[in-house]
């Protein structure tokens, strides 16, 4: 299992898309600290870069690696191996590698260059939403038998949590003007990983304009330890629970 | 008579005049060590026109009357202890000082409005140089005319809003100077209601309960370099005319209700060069009808301005828009408001004749604070890709946002207020 | 030591698999022919464990396999297409199957010299050629000395080398009594190798007989012609 684990770590590490990907975000972080005087202004593009430039790189790579491992899978397969070490591997061994590539890339520099604790609950929550795309990617992957299908299926999931969901919450927003949703609209976070790592990290920012009664309501949920303890046991179940089915799926997967 | 003889006249007359006057005001001393022990014994003893000298030391009298025109003078500032009983020092006559005291622990009570120090319907008053330790009200002016208050400290740790006084409490006052005091801790710290022509300047009102600074139906007053700090809920400015605001610093007022400043029901009224920083709202202008502000700097607030639609000829030039989340808010349209010649730095315009104004309008309220402004709910999508989104194809498409609410001249550079 | 009985398997619409039973003992080298799509490959990873089966039972060693992984200890595999990591080098790849496998002490590396993998253990996986992936996945199937080998089309991208090279390591594994399931299309490169033949067609076993019996039956030497006259007879 280890030694699994170990092979995939490498294999991904050196994989030229994943050094890409570092290199970018280490660009944009060490940019976006020379260039911005205002050092809250460039937190928010960082949080940006995490809340959708992560999980979308994370979710189509980890699908294509997923496919591109068919082979890998079947030559394992044929070895005296588990087929839920072989795919526990491929999951640890993509959201260790993407993490990796994370922290190098924006973790570490954020950390160093911010040195406030917004810093490391920003790098916190971006190991959090890769591990939660990575396991969302296998899911797909294994639930979609095409690859060009599987990977369309996975832009779409992405798209969903980066857009579609706000955009229906805004709907039921608009839908019932008249009643305090405030408290609903915190349950409702929770169905969107992005959308709770960015109300996590924004009212870490200390921003102004959350400071209202509004604010106050999410404050008072987020803002705990409970909270935050509650917001971290739902991201980890979202990275969990998809996983979870992605190995159900593939223990019964032909291949 | 020859002008120089009639001068040299005047002059003996008013030596003469000075030696009689001062001949019949004596100094006391009282306290410890003296045959006076007790300030009362020595209000007492004084007459009309004496300074009594009240020495270092503890005095707990109770209630102390001051119903003669004195001088309280304290040397090695004597402490009056109220012992929780009631008001400390009640000032019933005019030109009375009170100099140099700590005064602490004044009674509670839900019904009497019990001060450290208070002025009954008197004028010419000067309280200068006081602490007021864990007073209920701190410095309290009732009908006072021509009074003056400067330099105290006043310091309280009060808690529940209900049983909390106001640090400086003014009403139905006229021509005061309340200058250089320094307030923390009270439910509200500068209080006015019915003050008329006053100088409020440079005080230091930081987290009170309440407000910071409080007025209502107070015309024609004056704010200037006051420092308003961390209070609960700002400041509030109330029902009042001609108010004229200048130099102020309104900071980190945060909270579900807070405001930098609340202006509701202002008319004719100045408000120049003021500092608004990290205010969950930097102004809220509530209902303002011809309301100037001119180089104001408002840095990172979470709304800049909010401004309601029954806001009327609000003239907004040449301030600073730096690190607001929103910079304006605004409920419905609004109409013969001014909002030219300010620098807003999220504009993204250009200054092709290099006149350092922007060649295209500037619309500083954008779709999504316009959403949050109808359905608060809706700001757990701060920040998310569809309200960005929505941002900027309201930009491109303006549709819902006030068509009159823009700056047609916005600078291309900050004025670099403060 | 391969006991299949009565496994169906369908997939969506098509049914790949119906009823199909075969057995296979020590020292047998069975070749699996059938045109295409009639179910070899699906039958091939039925006894991996790839393929689940709706219905129907795998024996291997005498033991149900169903969803067990252990037995596969027994079993050499080469599939029909390799592909490995991408990245990972030659080399790699066979220090990391030999370090999973702790369970064989000495692994059989004569494939990896015969057909000169040794020397280009420094090249990427992502590099290679169909055929040098080939010979890379016939290495590895023998590595573990396995008892049962299943071969997928084995020959299929191989020079005429190296073709040679792995019959004759087939020939001396079945002398050392290991059972050989095979498949191919190119019947010629089977003859002289196999002693049975299993004849599939539409998921189905047509039939299972030896060699030396169908001979006789056909008159025919070759298996080419063998196989090509019962297919005539069966239309």
């Amino acid at each position: 299992m280890k030694k699994l684990i170990k092979y995939n770590l490498l294999d991904i590490v050196r994989n030229r898309i994943v050094l890409a990907y570092t290199l970018l975000l280490a660009l944009i972080t060490l940019s976006v600290f020379s260039l911005e005087d205002n050092a809250a202004k460039g937190q928010l593009t960082i949080l940006n870069l995490i809340l959708y430039i992560v999980p979308l790189v994370c979710i189509v790579f980890s699908t294509i690696y997923a496919y591109n491992s068919v082979e890998f899978i079947e030559m394992l397969l044929s070895q005296p191996v588990r087929r839920k070490t072989i795919w526990l591997s491929l999951f640890c061994g993509l959201s260790g590698a993407l993490s990796l590539a994370f922290l190098a890339g924006l973790g570490v520099p954020l950390i160093f260059l911010d040195q406030s604790r917004t810093g490391i609950l920003i790098s916190l929550a971006g190991v959090f939403l890769t591990v939660i795309f990575v396991a969302i990617a296998l899911l797909a992957a294994v639930k979609t038998r095409d690859k060009a299908k599987g990977i369309g299926v996975s832009v779409l999931l992405w798209m969903y949590f980066a857009l579609l969901f706000d955009g229906i919450v805004l709907f039921v927003l608009f839908q019932f003007p008249d009643y305090p949703l405030e408290k609903t609209m915190v349950g409702i976070t929770m169905l969107n990983p992005v959308d709770l790592a960015r109300i996590m990290i924004l009212l870490k920012m200390d921003i102004s304009a959350l400071m209202g009664y509004t604010g106050a309501v999410f404050r008072e949920y987020f803002g705990t330890n409970a909270g935050i303890s509650v917001s971290f046991l739902a991201l980890t179940l979202w990275a969990l629970l998809p996983f979870y089915f992605s190995l159900r799926n593939f223990n019964r997967k032909d291949l | 008579m020859e002008p120089g003889r009639c001068k040299g006249i005047s002059l003996i007359f008013l030596l003469t005049a000075l030696q009689v006057f001062s001949s019949a005001a004596r100094t006391l001393d009282a306290g410890p060590g003296t045959q006076l022990l007790r300030i009362s014994y020595a209000l007492s003893a004084a007459v009309h026109g004496d300074t009594i000298r009240i020495h270092g030391g503890e005095y707990h009298e109770g209630n102390i009357i001051i119903d003669k025109q004195v001088v309280l003078l304290g040397l090695g500032r004597p402490v009056v202890d109220g012992d929780h009983l009631g008001e400390i020092f009640s000032i019933k006559a005019d030109g009375v000082t009170l100099d140099g005291f700590r005064i602490r622990n004044t009674g509670v009570s839900g019904l009497n409005d019990y001060a450290g120090i208070k002025i009954y319907n008197r004028k010419n008053v000067i309280i200068k140089n006081n602490i007021l330790e864990n007073c209920f009200f701190g410095i309290y002016t009732q009908y006072g005319l021509n009074c003056v208050v400067s330099n105290n400290v006043l310091r309280a740790s009060q808690g529940r809003e209900q049983l909390s006084g106001n640090g400086i409490h003014c009403w139905k006052s006229d021509s005061l100077i309340i200058s250089g005091n320094s307030i923390t801790g009270h439910r509200d710290g500068l209080y006015f209601e019915f003050v008329s022509h006053s100088l409020i300047w440079r005080n230091i009102s930081e987290k009170n309960n309440r407000y910071g600074l409080h007025f209502m139906f107070s015309n024609d007053d004056t704010y200037a370099s006051n420092v308003l700090e961390g209070n609960g809920a700002g400041v509030a400015v109330m029902y009042s005319k001609n108010v004229r605001m200048f130099h102020n610093t309104f900071r980190d007022n945060w909270g579900d209700a807070s405001y930098g400043m609340l202006l509701k029901d202002i008319t004719d009224s100045y408000i120049q060069g003021n500092y608004f920083e990290s205010n969950t709202v930097g102004i809220f202008v509530d209902g303002g009808t011809r309301i100037q502000m001119y180089r104001n700097s408002l840095r990172n607030n979470g709304w800049g301005i909010k401004i309601t639609s029954s806001s009327m000829d609000v003239k907004l030039n040449y301030n600073d828009f730096i690190g607001n989340t929103f910079d304006v808010g605004t409920t419905g349209n609004l109409v013969l408001n001014d909002f030219d010649h300010n620098y807003w730095d999220k504009y993204e315009g250009y200054d092709l004749d290099r006149n350092r104004t922007g060649d295209i309008p500037y619309r500083p309220v954008s779709l999504y604070s316009m959403i949050i402004e109808n359905n608060p709910p809706a700001l757990i999508l701060f920040r998310s890709l569809i309200s960005t989104l929505m941002d900027r194809s309201e930009k491109i498409l303006p549709s819902i946002t006030p068509e009159s609410l823009k700056d047609n001249y916005p600078l291309m550079s900050p004025l670099k207020l403060w | 030591m391969v006991e299949v009985s009565g496994i169906y398997k369908r997939f969506g619409r098509l049914q790949v698999l119906s009823d199909v039973s075969y057995r296979s003992t020590k020292g047998d080298c069975t070749a699996l022919i059938g045109p295409n799509g009639c179910g070899k490959t699906t039958l091939i990873k039925t006894l991996l464990g790839m393929v689940i089966p709706d219905a129907g039972t795998v024996k291997i060693m005498g033991e149900e396999v169903n969803r067990k992984w252990r037995y596969r200890t027994h079993i050499g595999y080469m599939p029909q297409i390799g592909k490995y990591p991408e990245n990972m080098r030659i080399g790699q790849v066979i220090e990391m199957l030999i370090d999973l496998r702790k369970d064989c002490a000495s692994p059989d590396e004569e494939l990896l010299d015969d057909l000169a993998l040794k020397k280009i253990y420094s090249k990427r996986m992502g590099t290679l050629s169909g055929g040098t992936m080939q010979k890379v996945s016939a290495a590895i199937a023998f590595l573990f000395r396995p008892d049962i080998l299943i071969l997928d089309e084995p020959t299929a991208g191989l020079d005429p080398v190296s073709s040679e090279i792995l019959k004759d390591k087939i020939r001396k594994e079945i002398g050392k009594g290991r059972l050989f399931l095979i498949t191919s299309h190119i019947l010629s490169e089977l003859d002289g190798l196999v002693s049975h033949v299993v004849f599939m067609q539409e998921g189905k076993i047509m039939f299972h007989k030896e060699v030396k019996q169908l001979q006789t039956e056909t008159g025919e030497a070759r298996l080419s012609r063998v196989v090509a006259q019962i297919m005539l007879a069966g239309k």
